[in-house]
């Protein structure tokens, strides 16, 4: 118990970062940004704090558990896990590292955010704002790089892909299909 | 019934029907992309609707989860609007029902991102963005079939046409809905009709599809707990395992 006691959060961090996301094993789960707080307590107890990327995602069970048994196998015994909400998820809390990482990969990283929350709250006239979210044409279709031949050439091919996160591409230059990690 | 469990018990009620609709076409649809979209906007509605029922099994705390819940009520239990039951048809059937839906779903949810009650403020804004991505598609894929030939025009006219008649559920509030507008949870209906209806008619303007008359006659009862024969189906497939094997669990 002496040893857990002695373990930072700065060493919790570091043990999930080596946690990969189930469906991209490439990036961390603390690269996707779903470790959003690490507090240990002077007994050695230890909270996660995590968030779900999309309500229904089906790896969130899986990382739940990945995040547990990585921690216990560590020697951390008691593991408490918290699920949070609010702030929602956003792609914005990928790291840099985790991007380019998905890029090598060869899933394009998100380029931009569907629909600014944030801005939401504090506009007064959140109604127009809302009117204007769903305007064909209003929005700014992304650029979205290919990551095999760095063409912006693209086209959106399907806006959904094999998970809720992804949509498909296709490359005009090389001419080879690819997965973008949607905005979100 | 509490109001406020009532109230989120609908709102679970209407994500999971839907989801099932949808699920239905997992491996039918039309075109891959279009399967993989089905099944995708499903997936989220399912998660929406475990956070709504998970907040109300919390309030009631009378030992029934989210899975109690879904798999444990008869039909007349489910409190959904009537739009969500109703059955797959052809491609602009299905896309039409979603289009009249999203469009319902993306300014209530907005809406409630500013309510009084910060667990469904925050349940509001994590499906906010979710509910964005799904009524723009619906709303592209609804002026590509209404714009398009003239055989999916007619389609989409009647499909718009026959499914007119659900739609005024949404803003028809009764009491319980009343007593959350007092609350200061639920958005008042009237402005929210004249988002909705707003919308629509920008969409179907580009889709070149005629808007029914907003002062048509309206169906109503799902709120109430009176189904169309529909939900009795879908509740028998969605069901089976539980009412089979009762308390069998993976």
């Amino acid at each position: 118990m002496n040893a857990a006691a002695a373990i930072s959060t700065e060493q919790v961090w570091a043990w999930l970062a080596e946690v990969a996301d189930p469906e991209i094993p490439v990036i961390s789960v603390v690269d996707l940004g779903i470790v959003r707080e690490v507090a240990v307590a002077d007994d050695g107890a230890c909270v996660v704090t995590i968030t779900p990327t999309y309500s229904g995602c089906p790896a969130m069970q899986v990382i739940a558990d990945a995040v547990t048994g990585a921690l216990r196998e560590r020697g951390i015994e008691q593991v408490e896990l918290r699920t949070q909400l609010s702030p929602a998820w956003t792609t914005d809390w990928m790291s840099e590292e985790g991007k380019a990482k998905l890029k090598g990969y060869g899933i394009a990283p998100p380029a931009q955010q569907v629909i600014d929350i944030s801005g939401l709250r504090r506009s007064a006239s959140g109604a127009q704002d809302l009117a204007a979210g769903v305007r064909r044409g209003a929005v700014a279709k992304p650029t979205v790089v290919c990551p095999n031949c760095g063409s912006s050439h693209t086209e959106n091919t399907s806006q959904f892909g094999s998970t809720p996160c992804k949509a498909l591409y296709k490359c005009f230059d090389c001419r080879e299909p690819f997965d973008y990690f949607k905005c979100h | 019934m509490d109001n406020k469990i009532a109230y989120l018990l609908r709102q679970g009620d209407n994500a999971l029907i839907l989801s099932q609709r949808l699920s239905e076409l997992c491996g039918k649809g039309p075109a891959l992309e279009e399967d993989m979209a089905l099944t995708n906007v499903a997936l989220d509605l399912l998660g929406q609707t475990r956070m709504w029922y998970s907040y109300a099994a919390e309030l009631e705390g009378a030992g029934r989860d989210e899975d109690k819940l879904a798999y444990h009520r008869d039909a007349h239990d489910f409190k959904n609007c009537l739009l969500v039951e109703q059955k797959n048809g052809n491609y602009a059937d299905t896309m039409m029902r979603q289009f009249y839906f999203d469009t319902w779903h993306y300014f209530f949810i907005g809406a409630l991102t500013k309510c009084g009650d910060e667990r469904i403020r925050e349940i509001a804004e994590k499906s906010l963005k979710e509910v964005t991505y799904h009524l723009r598609r619906s709303g592209d894929l609804i002026v590509r079939m209404g714009d398009g030939t003239p055989v999916s025009h007619a389609k989409t006219q009647a499909a718009a046409d026959q499914l007119w008649m659900y739609t005024g559920e949404f803003f028809k509030y009764d009491a319980v809905d009343e007593a959350m507008v007092a609350a200061g949870v639920a958005p008042a209906s009237e402005p929210l009709r004249a988002q909705w209806l707003a919308h629509v008619s920008d969409i179907f303007g580009e889709a070149t599809l005629t808007m029914p008359s907003p002062d048509a006659w309206m169906q109503k009862g799902g709120k109430q707990g009176v189904h169309s024969e529909h939900l009795g189906y879908l509740l028998a497939e969605m069901q089976f395992l539980q009412r089979a094997y009762p308390g069998s669990e993976w």
